[in-house]
């Protein structure tokens, strides 16, 4: 949390921490954390405009009230997949913005030692066990870890994050058939959080799904699932934190489908988009979640506006630090090209 | 020493290990209450209770991938496909999850679970289940692939395959699991990667592996009674491949023949015998022969079935072609 001092800023207003509603509580960190990701995301795309990061990258721009939500809720010892989406998960569980951009850029300084790239960032030591490049791939995968971690006898939970276009998978209706058959012995504490942002690469849910309630598709599973914003951090994050303490104590699996937007392409080369209007992607754009937080802070009397710039400022500083830092970092040794395949003996 | 049938080994085997380790579980179709389509699981359900021995739905990809999910939390998940055909379900985990895993996190991640199950033909099984993917799975880096010959085999590389910190994909044969055969007891382990001379001979070098072996060994057999003395190397895992052992043997005998019971275009034995070629192409006295399966889908027909599958008479051939002896 902030200094109070900071009210004696010019052009500060009366801030009232004291009353602020529970809700509200720690969200300056939780808004602070998702504007680094937005600054974050533009710069990444900037730097691949540059050449400097090659491959595939997918932005999480618009989305970011579903990631920091739930990670704002979970435990420290509590594990989460999810797809190829993934920069902001690992900046919200506390990964370092300088690894993650090096990653990026391919250095031996990233995540993964640059073998992964953006669709692969994992840093186990957080419970971040993956970024995984086939959709629904890693569906099977959330679901044999939550499994796990009740035969190990433990109260841990694991999230499994999913894209809509996971659904239509043949992972998606095994996994979590299997999710429901365990789950009747509690022994599968796993929260599925489907991030509905409407299309999946640039087919939308209508055009994809024959029931476009993707929540009312769990309950073919026996799966209890709800539908809601996932726009709103502070609603999203209350739901999370029901849900995560629910799951943790049945040890039965739950499915959320949150209603969000990719203000970005599905990738850096979908330029224009051609699947959706730019009258679509301006509405969308017109609910922010980083503003919709900002604008609840502000109302709350928890955020000024010397407070705000602070941190824009600060977003840009720590974005523009990891990006120095990822430049300046060494790439791989062409020896690492064959490590980490086998483990040692 | 007892003597163990193909399928008490690894039964023994599983015993042992989760006797040792409560962190070993078993998963797959049919496992528990119906024991097992060949019994290698048998009683293991009453033995251990459901949350070890897990009956799956007949949903190879899910399992598998739940497999992986629960080694990358520190489990040792034996998996069990009926068939290595139903795996084909499940590729994409296998691949693109359980090799690549430890690779692409950058040494964050492993998967050390075991699939295991019978490969290759059976009797009048037919075109689906009757395939053998040694060559399928043996392309990945990340994988080990061990095809176990003997009940011996069956034990000590399934016990190095459940010790050891990768995904192995280890290829029974269903026409061995009644086998007989000596089984040292306790810990005993083969390390990977070596394969065996089964057979010391002279003239021409037999290699083979899983139900092939005994086609090769009763073909040495038969050769030696004609006067060619033939050494028979079993590979007992493809993935690694141990070329070294290969390598000498032919430095001595001058002569190859590689047998595998799959199909012969971008098989088994296309990879080892171009390891051959590029280790020891100077000391070959003539080209190295493949026996393979025939390049169809299996038939039905007993006839025509038996008609796809490598015999003695195919070896015995292949071994005089090689020694220019008609």
């Amino acid at each position: 949390m902030r200094e109070p001092s900071r009210t004696r800023e010019r052009g500060a207003v009366q801030l009232n921490r004291e009353r602020a509603p529970a809700a509200l509580r720690d969200a300056v960190r939780w808004y602070r954390a998702m504007l680094v990701a937005r600054r974050f995301e533009e710069e990444a795309e900037r730097a691949f405009r540059r050449g400097k990061i090659g491959g595939y990258l997918h932005v999480y721009s618009g989305q970011e009230a579903v990631a920091a939500g739930w990670l704002a809720e979970l435990r420290a010892d509590d594990i989460f997949f999810t797809a190829y989406r993934d920069h902001a998960y690992a900046l919200f569980r506390g990964s370092s913005p300088d690894a993650v951009m090096a990653e990026l850029f391919g250095k031996a300084t990233g995540l993964a030692k640059g073998k992964g790239g953006s669709m692969h960032l994992f840093d186990v030591a957080r419970g971040f066990y993956g970024g995984y490049g086939i959709v629904g791939g890693h569906l099977p995968l959330a679901t044999g870890a939550a499994y796990a971690l009740r035969y190990r006898a433990t109260d841990r939970v694991c999230l499994c994050f999913l894209g809509d276009g996971a659904m239509n998978t043949g992972a998606f209706h095994e996994a979590v058939n299997m999710a429901g058959v365990w789950g009747r012995e509690g022994f599968c504490p796993l929260v599925y959080i489907v991030e509905n942002n409407q299309y999946g690469m640039g087919t939308s849910v209508e055009r994809s799904s024959a029931l476009t309630n993707l929540a009312a598709r769990f309950g073919a599973y026996a799966i209890d699932h709800e539908r809601a914003d996932g726009m709103d951090f502070v609603a999203v994050r209350a739901l999370a934190a029901r849900i995560i303490s629910q799951v943790r104590l049945s040890g039965r699996p739950y499915a959320v489908e949150l209603l969000t937007s990719r203000f970005a392409g599905h990738g850096a080369a979908d330029l224009f988009q051609p699947y959706r209007s730019k009258e679509e992607i301006a509405k969308a754009k017109g609910r922010d979640p980083v503003l919709v937080l900002e604008h609840q802070l502000r109302e709350a009397g928890l955020l000024s506006e010397a407070e705000v710039k602070r941190a824009h400022d600060d977003a840009v500083r720590i974005v523009q630090d990891a990006v120095q830092f990822a430049e300046a970092s060494p790439e791989p040794e062409p020896g690492a090209l064959f490590t980490d395949i086998y483990g040692a003996p | 020493m007892p003597e163990l049938t193909y399928r008490d080994a690894l039964r023994t085997t599983l015993v042992e290990e989760m006797d040792r380790d409560p962190a070993v579980l078993l998963m797959g179709e049919d496992i528990g209450l119906y024991q097992g389509t060949f019994r290698v699981t048998a009683d293991l359900l009453d033995r251990y209770g459901p949350r070890r021995v897990i009956d799956t739905p007949i949903s190879e990809l899910g399992f598998i991938g739940a497999a992986i999910g629960m080694a990358m939390l520190g489990l040792r998940p034996i998996v069990e496909v009926m068939t290595w055909n139903f795996s084909l379900l499940a590729l994409d985990q296998i691949v693109n999850n359980a090799a690549k895993l430890r690779y692409f996190s950058g040494g964050q991640a492993e998967a050390p679970l075991v699939i295991r199950g019978p490969n290759g033909a059976g009797v009048q099984l037919s075109a689906q289940h009757s395939q053998s993917l040694e060559a399928t799975y043996g392309h990945f880096p990340g994988l080990v692939v061990a095809a176990p010959a003997t009940p011996a085999e069956a034990k000590g590389l399934l016990r190095t395959a459940i010790r050891g910190k990768d995904p192995v994909i280890l290829l029974e044969n269903a026409a061995l699991y009644g086998m007989k055969g000596d089984v040292p007891d306790g810990d005993f382990a083969i390390p990977f990667g070596k394969a065996e001379v089964v057979r010391q001979g002279e003239d021409a070098t037999i290699v083979a592996y899983s139900r092939m072996l005994h086609v090769a060994l009763a073909s040495s057999e038969r050769l030696a009674n004609e006067g060619i003395d033939a050494e028979v190397i079993n590979l007992r895992t493809l993935r690694p491949f141990d070329i070294e052992t290969v390598a000498a043997s032919v430095r001595r005998t001058h002569h190859a023949v590689v047998v595998q019971e799959q199909w012969k275009p971008f098989g088994t034995a296309a990879e080892i015998v171009a390891s051959i070629y590029e280790q020891v192409f100077d000391d070959l006295d003539a080209p190295v022969e493949r026996v393979t399966g025939a390049d169809v889908p299996m038939p039905y027909a007993r006839n025509l079935e038996l008609l796809a599958v490598p015999h003695e008479e195919d070896i015995i051939r292949a071994v005089k072609k090689t020694l220019h002896r008609a």
